[in-house]
């Protein structure tokens, strides 16, 4: 065994290896440090134990302690719903017609209906409510059903024209393809065309009146301001649900509209009916 | 081959006690911060009902800090933010002047390691006494002593972390719920991680903190350069060392003093290095030596190493400002007092009431049954202030447009409660005949204004028509 080897200038012991002369001086570590490494391994072991760690084919190992951060997903949702129970029993039981804004339960309503309208709604009505040619805009102050609150719950709930449920919304308008002439449609699509403007031929449209008065008015009414017990639109408004210009017209005089909306009653839960019923009356629109 | 040894175990330190000026400025420091530290979430500050009476105060669960007079909402985070920048910046104004001076007074490590050796030396004795201790074989009488201390050492620990708990909730009701063993467990393990940690980092690791743990030494020596006062010994004046009745001796009589007393266990004979951390400890020591045998003081001082080729000749240094006073140090205090400035400003421009306006764009307008355009907004108004106020609502363009709020019945005026933020909805209208209603966009503002003191704030947005 030789000696320590020891660098002069600097009086401190090397490792002995050198290179092209150059010495590698040895200043030891700390032993505690050593120490803090093996105790990270140890943790490190134990956590692969302990926590879910090695990626399998389809999953990952589970862990001794059943930890998942789904499962704390999961639990905190249920902690959130648990919190939350009170607030859905009185929303169950409240009379939606006197939530004022501001309330602790319609703030609760509105933020819970959101999330089952942009869930459930927003594929038809979009995930602003704004609606799309043939899905009608909630934000407005037109509706084809009634605007009330109760109203709106009882559509959402029963849905319209659909077979599942025996309480929706039901009415259908007849094709007038095979019962008008064609100048007899072309002269229906004038008078309404020009109950919301001005630019129309008015020979043509008192033409029209008459029919309407014959045909449409029974549903659409004598001033063709719709009616709601049908889901008749108002013609004199600014709203068209298919279009408002002279094709579109033809098109719905000739062979009707269908618009279908399923039963959400029958899909979600009576609390979900009730918030986002309270979400759609509180956009704007609502009555 | 003889294989060196790659890990080494730490060398104990037994620092003795030493008395002199810089001890005394140390111990009141130590008094100070520790004062600070342990009695601040004490201190009460009546803020009105409903809101926390404690003048500091973290509010992790309402997202606000409280400071004395000032409320800190997350959205002003950069108060904090700039607050950090300064403490930094302070680091390197006094690094670059002073070296490490906040390693040797003010750091918390080298104050509770301060405080730990105290004990250590209440209970155990000085130097000597805890060298022979250590020593000594285990038996009653040094188990009793090294219980005694860890068991005080402890305490302090508890202490300490106790303290950190307190700045984040109400402090006399978390002291009562820690006594009863009914608050949150994560007081309880905050507590527990910070008693282990102080007694470990003060008890055991010491100087092992600051050498191998602490990146701040590293950095420090970019901040320093040949003007930056720093302790050291003059070597010209003390060489060689050794016995004063020799001929031709130097000033040092290499009595071990500023090595004894040295908490980071080095010698400051051997020149500047990186344990050092300028407790100055050394200084006091070999004063007190100078003292007895008659030189002057000073072998041991504060100075500055472009003075070190003028005192070699036996000239005086330059005074302290001279070197205190230069570039660096003035560009450092200049950028420090900007940012201070800077948040001071920004600290007393803050309105009380926060508006902030967001278009509903999803969809961009809404077409009323009458042909009118809707617009809507969402509102958010924050009231900053202890108390309840009622702010009116309008806006200025120059087209004609209406507004509307939800819920409130025609009226444009509504509440927003103490320290709340409301989110109120809003529809602007503009009529089929109106401009606004068939233009892509309208510019408009809107105000909002207290009705008890006429505070006013505002905000741009636009109005969307629709084009024909």
């Amino acid at each position: 065994m030789s000696e320590k080897k020891v660098d002069e200038t600097t009086g401190v012991e090397t490792t002995g290896h050198s290179w092209d002369g150059i010495e590698e001086l040895n200043n030891p570590l700390p032993r505690w440090w050593l120490w803090t490494l093996y105790a990270t391994i140890i943790w490190g072991i134990g956590y692969v134990i302990a926590y879910p760690a090695w990626p399998m084919i389809s999953s990952a190992t589970s862990g001794v302690l059943g930890y998942s951060t789904r499962g704390e997903v999961a639990a905190q949702i249920a902690e959130h719903e648990a919190e939350n129970a009170q607030l859905v029993a009185q929303l169950n039981e409240a009379d939606l017609a006197t939530l004022a804004p501001g309330d602790d339960l319609h703030r609760y309503a509105v933020s819970r209906g959101g999330a089952v309208f942009k869930a459930q709604c927003s594929q038809c009505h979009g995930s602003g409510a704004a609606g799309a040619t043939g899905y009608s805009n909630l934000l407005d102050n037109d509706w084809l059903w009634g605007g009330d609150i109760e109203n709106i719950a009882l559509t959402i709930r029963h849905g319209i024209r659909n077979e599942t449920d025996l309480d929706a919304r039901y009415s259908e308008m007849p094709a007038y393809d095979e019962v008008f002439e064609d100048d007899e449609i072309d002269a229906v699509v004038e008078y309404v065309y020009s109950l919301s403007r001005s630019e129309a031929d008015a020979t043509l449209a008192a033409a029209g009146s008459e029919l309407f008065l014959d045909n449409c008015a029974a549903c659409h009414g004598d001033n063709a301001e719709g009616n709601r017990d049908l889901g008749a639109p108002n013609l004199g408004d600014a709203i068209w649900l298919y279009g408002g210009d002279r094709a579109a017209l033809e098109y719905t005089v000739r062979n009707a509209r269908y618009g279908v909306m399923p039963a959400w009653g029958q899909r979600l839960s009576d609390e979900d009916v009730r918030a986002v019923s309270v979400y759609v009356h509180s956009l704007g629109g609502g009555e | 081959m003889n294989t060196p040894k790659l890990y080494a175990a730490r060398e104990p330190i037994f620092p003795r006690r030493v008395s002199g000026t810089f001890r005394r400025f140390k111990w009141w420091i130590m008094i100070v911060t520790l004062g600070i530290y342990y009695l601040t979430p004490w201190i009460r500050w009546d803020r009105g009902p409903n809101l926390p009476d404690q003048a500091v105060l973290i509010d992790m669960a309402n997202r606000r800090f409280y400071f004395f007079w000032i409320e800190i909402w997350p959205h002003e985070f950069y108060f904090v933010a700039g607050l950090l920048i300064m403490a930094g910046l302070g680091l390197f104004l006094f690094t670059s002047a002073l070296g490490r001076v906040w390693c040797g007074y003010t750091c918390p490590q080298t104050v509770w390691t301060d405080l730990y050796i105290l004990v250590e030396r209440w209970i155990e004795g000085d130097r000597n006494a805890r060298v022979r201790l250590h020593r000594a074989k285990w038996d009653f009488h040094k188990w009793r002593l090294r219980l005694t201390k860890w068991l005080v050492w402890l305490l302090i620990g508890v202490a300490t972390g106790g303290a950190w708990v307190f700045y984040f909730t109400d402090a006399p009701t978390l002291f009562r719920d820690l006594l009863n063993f009914s608050a949150h467990p994560v007081a309880y393990i905050t507590i527990a991680v910070l008693t282990l940690t102080t007694f470990v980092f003060g008890g055991f690791m010491r100087e092992q903190v600051c050498i191998y743990m602490c990146p701040w030494p590293r950095i420090q020596a970019a901040m320093m350069d040949p003007d930056t006062l720093t302790v050291a010994y003059r070597e010209w004046r003390g060489e060689p060392r050794g016995k004063q009745r020799v001929e031709g001796a130097g000033d040092c009589i290499d009595c071990m003093a500023c090595v004894n007393v040295c908490p980071m266990g080095i010698d400051i004979r051997d020149g500047q290095q990186l344990e050092c951390i300028t407790c100055a400890l050394c200084i006091d020591a070999c004063d007190d030596v100078m003292e007895r045998i008659g030189k002057p003081r000073g072998l041991i001082d504060y100075l500055a190493l472009s003075d070190e080729p003028a005192e070699r000749a036996g000239a005086k240094p330059r005074p302290i400002w001279q070197h205190v006073l230069r570039l660096r140090t003035l560009i450092y205090t200049a950028l420090w007092a900007a940012i201070g400035a800077g948040l001071l400003y920004a600290l007393f421009i803050r309105s009380d009431i926060e508006l902030t306006v967001s278009p509903v764009r999803n969809p961009t307008f809404v077409v009323q049954s009458d042909g009118a355009i809707r617009n809507i907004y969402d509102v958010r108004l924050r009231n900053k202030l202890g108390e309840d106020r009622e702010f009116h609502l309008s806006l200025t363009s120059d087209e004609i447009l209406r507004i509307e709020l939800e819920g409130r019945d025609g009226q444009l005026r509504f509440p927003v409660p103490a320290n709340q933020t409301i989110l109120q909805r809003v529809y602007v209208t503009a009529r089929p005949q109106d401009p606004a209603a068939s233009r892509d966009r309208t510019d408009l503002r809107f105000w909002v204004e207290d009705i008890g003191s006429g505070e006013r704030a505002s905000q741009a947005t636009t109005f969307n028509g629709r084009v024909q």
